[in-house]
């Protein structure tokens, strides 16, 4: 018995598993180039745009850079969500920016920024990912 | 700046990112967008009037 395979299973097929890490990593260092790598150029030019935007309005307003620091689980957890911001996490540590400043009245508001940045983007890792697999 | 307009900021670049991650098609992806950007305005303006109730 023959069976139709659909556009989804063909997809799949064709995407090797080192090619999917490799658009992962992509896709986690330049916010949308997951996306562009897989022919989505209208989505991947507005995730690059939003999201290291939202990064950099966060340090503009103060935010903070969060250190991996377990022993205080929600700065461990904040830390987790600002490298999955990719280039603009890599490029603060860099330039050693990002350490806020707790005075400042937007620092709640930049650290907000700064995590659901990084979130973002890796739901944009995701949605790449699962394009790749021709779930979508 | 105001808390209001970095809520605003903040609402624009989750709708925007939002609108266009769920929806394929641009029409829809504008629509998505505009309905959560409202969505996350109407709920802090309407959550920030009950809580102005709540003596702290």
């Amino acid at each position: 018995m023959t069976t139709k395979s659909t556009a989804a299973e063909r997809a799949r097929g064709a995407v090797e598993p080192g090619t999917l890490v490799l658009l992962c990593l992509a896709a986690w260092l330049i916010p949308g180039a997951g996306h562009f790598w897989m022919g989505r150029r209208q989505k991947a030019v507005v995730f690059l745009l939003a999201l290291p935007a939202m990064f950099a309005i966060g340090l503009l307003l103060h935010g903070r850079v969060f250190p991996f620091e377990f022993s205080e689980p929600l700065v461990g957890l904040a830390a987790i969500a600002n490298v999955l911001a990719g280039a603009p996490w890599l490029l603060t540590r860099l330039l050693e920016a990002g350490s806020g400043m707790v005075t400042a009245v937007t620092y709640e508001y930049g650290n907000c920024f700064l995590i659901v940045s990084g979130l973002l983007n890796f739901l944009v890792i995701l949605d790449a990912y699962d394009i790749a697999l021709g779930r979508k | 700046m105001t808390h209001f307009v970095l809520l605003v900021v903040f609402s624009f670049f989750v709708s925007l990112v939002f609108g266009v991650l769920l929806r394929d098609q641009p029409r829809q992806q504008i629509r998505t967008g505009a309905v959560m950007f409202g969505g996350f305005i109407a709920t802090a303006l309407v959550l920030g009037w009950l809580l102005y109730f709540f003596p702290l």
